[in-house]
Order: C-alpha cells, then structure tokens, then sequence
C-alpha cells in the first residue's frame, strides 16, 4: 500500500512538475536576433484574415531578408484576440510581438503581461518623438512607461452618399441638428430608405459613441481618481442623443439594432439603405468590395451640436503594436517593431488597411481622394480624442455598450426610453465595474 | 507416499507457485490504470481544484499573469454573486431563472417529440429508414453551421421566418424582430430543441428495439387501445432509458454554452442570456476570473443537488414498486 502511494505521488508530482514546467518556460531572456524567429499575431485589419496574410507576407519576407528573423505570421478575428490575449498572459505561453486595439492598451497594461517601451527600447525602435502625441498616449496610463506604440491610425468620419444628397438638393451637414435634418428628409420607410444606418448591436461600437457623444457636451467618463461617472447629465444626454437616432429622430432603421458588426451597416450604406454611416476610415475597402466606388461617397467631421462644449468628432482609434514580456526574443522583436512602425512600411500598409499613419510626418495613402484624406487626417490629428486611460476601459467598453445594445433593442421593439431611464441602464453599467 | 499425495503436494505447490507469481504481479492492475488516472487528475480533478480555489481570490487583470500572488478574496465573490441587491447578483439570478425555464422547455419538448416520433417508427413500413434518417440530420449537423443558418433565418428583413410568417401567412402586420427583447427567448429554445430531440429520439428508438413485439400482441388481444399501450407497456419498459435520458439531457442543456454563443454572438440580449454564457462573459469580457470562477462553482453544486436529488428519487421508488 506504501508503495502504491508512493507511485500515485510520484506520478502526480509529475503531472504538477510538467505544469509548472509549462508554465514556467516563458521567461524573458534576450538572445542574438538573426537567425531567430518570432511570432507575431496580428490582428484583422484587411477584408478577411486570408487578405491580410496576402498583404503581410511579403513585408515579413523583406524583414526577413534585412534582418535575417524568421516570422511566424497568425492573423486572428477580433471576436476571438482579447481572449487569445489574456490566455497568452496567463500562460506565459504566447506571441513575442501582437497587435492590440488600442482602447485596450492601459487594461492589457495593467496585466503586467506587456514589455515596457523604456528609454532603451524606444531608443531601439526608432524613438518616441516620431509618433503621433495622442495615438502615442493610449500606449499606456499617463505618467507611466508605455506597454505598447502606435500601428495603425484610425480616426471616425461621417461617410455620405454624395448622389442621394444631391438629389434631395442637401449639403453635407456642419452641426448635429443639420445631420439630423438632412437624415429626415433622407428617409423613406416605405422604400426601406434611412437617412443613416448604425451598428446598433455592436456593444464595442456603442461604447465609442457613448464616449464622442459625452466629449461633445464636456463630460468625462472617469473621474481623476478612475472611478466611473456614467450617469452625469453630460454622459446620459450624449447617449440619449445618439439613441434618439433611431427613437425620436426615427432617421435609423429599426434592424439596425441586429447590427452585431460594423460591417452590417458598411453593407447597408454601400446598398444605397441608407445615405450616411458613421464609421472609421478603414470602412473604404469593405464599401468598395461591396461594390461601391470612391467617387460615390463624401466624408465629413462627426459633426458636434451647434452649442456643444467641445468639437470632439473621434477617439484617437486605431491599432497598437505590443511586445509580450514572456518573449525569448526581445531584440528580434525590437527590431520587429521598429521595422512595422517605419516610415516604409507604414506607406505600404496603409491603402491595403486604410490606415493612417501615426508617425507625425507621414503622409496618409489610404485613398487617392486629397479631399478624404485631408479630412481623416484632420479629424485624427486635431478633432480626435482617446478614449479613457484607465485600467477599467474595458469594463467600460462592455458594459455601457451592452446597455447600449439592449436600449436600442427596446427602441426597436417598440419601447420609448426617457432620459431616467437611460440613466438607470448607465447606473447598472457603473456600479458593475468591479475592482 | 501414495501417487495421490505426491499429486496433491503437487498441487498445493503448483497453487502455491500461481499465487506467488500473482503476488509478483500485483502492480500490474494498477499499471494499466495508470495513464487514465493521470489524465483524470490533469484534465478533471485539477482544473477543478483551480477553479474552487479561483472563486476565493480576486483574480481580476491585475494578476492574471501572477495569478498564484492573487489576494485572498474570502467569500466575497460569493456574496457578490448571490446579492440581489448589487447589478451582478441581479443579473447572475436573471440568467440562472431563465436557464432553469430554457432547460425545463428544451428537455420537456425535446422527449416529447423524440417520444413521438419513436413510436411512429416503431412498426416496420416503406420508408421508415428515410424518416429515420431524416429526422437525426439536426443531431449531424455541425454544430455551428446548423444555428448560423438559424440566425440567418431569424433575422427581421431578410430572414425566412418573418418571410413565411409575415409575407406568405401574413400572421403579422409589422415584421417582428426573433433575435432582440423577449422573443430572443423563443428563438433560443426553439434552436435548442431542434438540436437536441434527434438525441432524445435515437435513444428512445434504440430502447423500444428491446420491448418485445409480443406484449404488444398480447395486450392488442385483450382490446388496448394504442395510448394504453403505450402508457402501460413502453412507458414503464422504457424507465430505464428515460431515467439516464432525462439525466443526461439536463446536464447538457443547463450547461448549453454553443447555442446562445452562435445564435446570438457576444452581445447576448437579457432574454438569451443562459448561464454557462453569463460565466463566459464575466470572466472574459469583463475580465474577473474570480467572481467567474465563483458562480461556475454555485452551478456545478446546483447540478450536484439536482442530479443526486433526482437519483435518490428514482432510487426509492424502484426501491417502493419492488
């Protein structure tokens, strides 16, 4: 009986010992980069996953052929990184460099599971003094050292079909009252045509405009100690304006609320359902690849109410670059880095992603229309602000944009919200951030 | 010294012989049992331990990297949870409520149309195998093709629901939605039940195979009608089956995580927001494991209570009719 014990002990340490083994062996040690290959998980940015492996490989080849680093390329949806994130974190066991939406840069920071950009590393990737101020914030909480540096820039603009308005006699609208006005003499419910068309059962979607909408009359969403401030007056009006798109102002199909994915309502704009689409300046592939072309559409700032405290017509969007602190091979990944945030590279992706870019003197390439890009890069550089560097954003994101989804659900089935009960849906977003 | 004696010391040494050389042996029972308990440990009973020990701690994105230095967090995860009067505890009760109506539904719809179609195929005619396979396509199905199709066809404008309901029978005047508010209920259970009555069906036809056609007979002889044929005579053969039956199903369909997952994507509405999915968006989205880790515990001794709750029924009235 002893010796069975002893076995069964045996055998269990280890099962125990190979765990730990596992777990334990991604520590961090620097190694001689050529000759090493890293993995890097990058995120959807193109048409499908498959578009995107087509347009990174060659650019990994020639870092390759420069560096002599191998790159084991994995393009992952966004349904499925955070989570892919935060189990690479817990097990140590992930990527050596991966993209991450950069709302989420101060939450992924406060994991701890990031490598810190300090004097030395950004010394190494070029500098931080070459990237845009604001995209370079969300890279960590201020007055801390950032886990992450900008990628891809991306900035919201108010896309609108240049045809329908011109003949509705309209030009495109410069305050929230004249989109509004415009949107109604756009819409005909009868031949299923709206004025505008939103991602209302898009949570991540909701919670930006939560946000815009806020910044425009003034309001934060944290305060300066980080705790959540949903239901001041400034917070709930902002969001009551954007739900009465589609309750008092009725400019928005009620389906809209089935929206899950921006590309639901990139589909109903690029079919003519509808004549405006808020959305950011990566939309351009997807409404070409459903068929519309670059002359059809014009693109103007969100545009803020005519008394509104700020002009805030964006959150600093776009997508950040991180290095895993588990990684076996920080100067291949440095260098990594370095190579995806140069000036080059930065060119080459940004009409396949339509990004912008977020160094400070690069030019955007995204479309061949002067006009747009002026507009976008006008919009990111000065009307853009991000969204809250608190470790709780997160929780922001899911819970106010899930209230958010289930408010525009009760308008779409036939409910008429007030403005106290949207504040009792902010109420029970707040008081379930934990922590 | 007989010839007998010489054999039966031969015997008794032979005996001897077999028994030392199984004595010699003994581990060998254990050695074949090995790896499955191994593996038992490091995929059950593991992950189980570090579940129970998640719920104490509050294992939020702070130390998910370092979760072994996590702060000892009490029962305060439980309290959270079972608080009706905090946000979580409100909707950790909404989604237990509305899993215990969408089990009972699913379970109870899936039997009875199992049930009945196991019966109408019971008796040999032209065709059964084609209606035998027909009816378990649902069950072949991949999973995710299957309820994405479904969505496809809930969807308000362009789905064929509101099309056969709306345009061809014209049952309603303005198109409803099947994926938001209440009805988002509707269309949940009504997804599970076509996934899981081929189940319920293949087993009660697999379980009618072993009644023998001659109480049927026999019974006919003496005038039962075919509705106390089968209350008195399938119903009753079929106790066995129904018993791991029923069981099983529940323990399924209380835990079902795909069907919402699929149907509804992340941003499940209130109406279909079943628990395992709940756990899921607690722990994920909302990135605190340890309150996660707490109510998955709360559901695994619920399941526990019930399943050995219903066993100890059953139990004492086999116990009671014997």
């Amino acid at each position: 009986m002893r010796k069975l014990r002893t076995i069964v002990a045996a055998a269990t340490a280890c099962v125990l010992g190979l765990a730990a083994a596992g777990c334990g062996s991604g520590s961090s040690s620097s190694s001689t980069a050529s000759g090493s290959t890293i993995t890097y998980w990058a995120s959807n940015q193109g048409t499908s996953l498959d578009n995107d492996k087509e347009v990174l490989t060659p650019l990994l080849d020639e870092f390759t052929k420069q560096t002599g680093v191998k790159v084991n390329l994995e393009v992952i949806g966004w349904n499925d990184l955070q989570t892919r994130i935060q189990t690479a974190i817990t097990s140590g066991q992930g990527p050596d460099v991966l993209n991450i939406g950069n709302t989420w840069g101060v939450s992924l920071q406060a994991t701890g599971g990031l490598m810190e950009f300090g004097d030395s590393e950004m010394k190494a990737i070029g500098g931080s003094d070459r990237f845009v101020q604001a995209a370079l914030e969300t890279g960590g909480a201020p007055g801390t050292t950032p886990t992450s540096v900008p990628l891809y820039g991306l900035a919201y603009g108010l896309y609108y079909n240049k045809a329908m308005f011109q003949q509705a006699g309209l030009t495109p609208p410069a305050s929230w009252e004249e989109m509004v006005d415009d949107a109604k003499k756009l819409t005909n419910p009868a031949t299923g045509v709206y004025g505008m068309t939103l991602a209302a059962g898009s949570y991540t979607e909701n919670a930006h405009f939560a946000f815009i909408n806020a910044a425009q009359n003034g309001a934060e969403l944290f305060d300066s100690s980080g705790k959540p401030t949903f239901t001041q007056d400034g917070v709930v009006n902002g969001v009551s304006r954007y739900l009465d798109l589609m309750q008092t102002d009725k400019v928005v199909n009620p389906s809209d609320a089935q929206f899950t994915d921006g590309s639901k309502s990139i589909a109903a704009f690029a079919n003519k359902k509808a004549a405006m689409i808020i959305n950011q300046n990566n939309a351009n592939a997807t409404l070409i690849s459903n068929g519309m072309s670059e002359d059809e559409w014009g693109v103007v700032p969100l545009p803020a109410p005519q008394n509104a405290a700020s002009q805030v017509a964006s959150h600093v969007a776009g997508i950040n670059i991180a290095i895993m602190k588990s990684t076996k091979n920080k100067d291949a990944a440095l260098q990594f880095v370095k190579f995806m945030t140069s000036q080059s590279t930065q060119e080459a992706l940004g009409k396949p992603f339509s990004s912008l870019p977020v160094l400070k003197d690069a030019k955007a390439t995204f479309t061949t229309n002067a006009e747009e890009l002026k507009t976008f890069t006008d919009i990111y550089n000065n009307r853009s602000k991000p969204l809250p560097l608190v470790p709780n954003e997160d929780q922001f994101e899911s819970t106010v944009g899930k209230a958010m989804n289930n408010m525009f659900a009760s308008i779409a089935t036939g409910s008429n919200l007030t403005p106290d009960q949207v504040r009792n849906q902010l109420n029970t977003a707040q008081t379930s951030i934990t922590s | 010294m007989s010839s007998q004696s010489i054999k039966g010391g031969n015997a008794t040494s032979a005996a001897r012989h077999r028994r030392s050389r199984r004595r010699g042996w003994w581990w060998f029972p254990y050695l074949i049992v090995l790896p499955a308990v191994i593996l038992e440990i490091a995929i059950h009973i593991i992950p189980m331990l570090t579940g129970i020990w998640m719920s104490f701690v509050k294992l939020t994105k702070f130390y998910i990297r370092r979760w072994n230095e996590a702060p000892f967090a009490g029962l305060s995860n439980y309290r959270l949870v079972l608080n009706v009067d905090t946000a979580q505890g409100q909707a950790f009760a909404h989604s237990f409520l509305i899993t215990c109506a969408y089990t009972v539904l699913v379970v109870s719809f899936s039997w009875i149309l199992g049930m009945a179609a196991a019966v109408a195929l019971q008796k040999t005619f032209r065709g059964r195998g084609i209606w035998r396979t027909l009816f378990l396509v649902p069950y072949a199905l991949p999973m995710y093709a299957g309820v994405i199709t479904w969505n496809f066809m809930f969807q308000r404008d362009t789905g064929a629901i509101n099309h056969l309901l709306v345009d061809q029978l014209h049952l309603y005047s303005d198109r409803p939605f099947w994926l938001l508010g209440s009805r988002a209920f509707v269309s949940v259970v009504v997804v599970a039940i076509w996934k899981m009555w081929p189940f319920a069906f293949l087993m009660l036809m697999a379980g009618l195979q072993s009644i023998p056609s001659d109480v049927y007979e026999a019974s006919a002889i003496d005038g039962a009608s075919p509705w106390r044929q089968w209350r008195s005579i399938t119903l009753p053969m079929l106790s066995p089956v129904n018993v791991v039956l029923f069981l099983v199903m529940f323990l399924w369909v209380f835990n079902d995580f795909n069907t919402p997952f699929v149907l509804f994507g992340r941003a499940t509405p209130p109406a279909g927001d079943l628990i395992s999915f709940h756990i899921y968006n607690a722990s994920f989205l909302n990135w605190d494991f340890g309150l996660g880790a707490a109510m998955s515990v709360l559901l695994l001794a619920f399941l526990l209570v019930v399943t050995l709750v219903y066993l100890v029924i059953l139990r004492n009235r086999r116990d009671l009719y014997a």
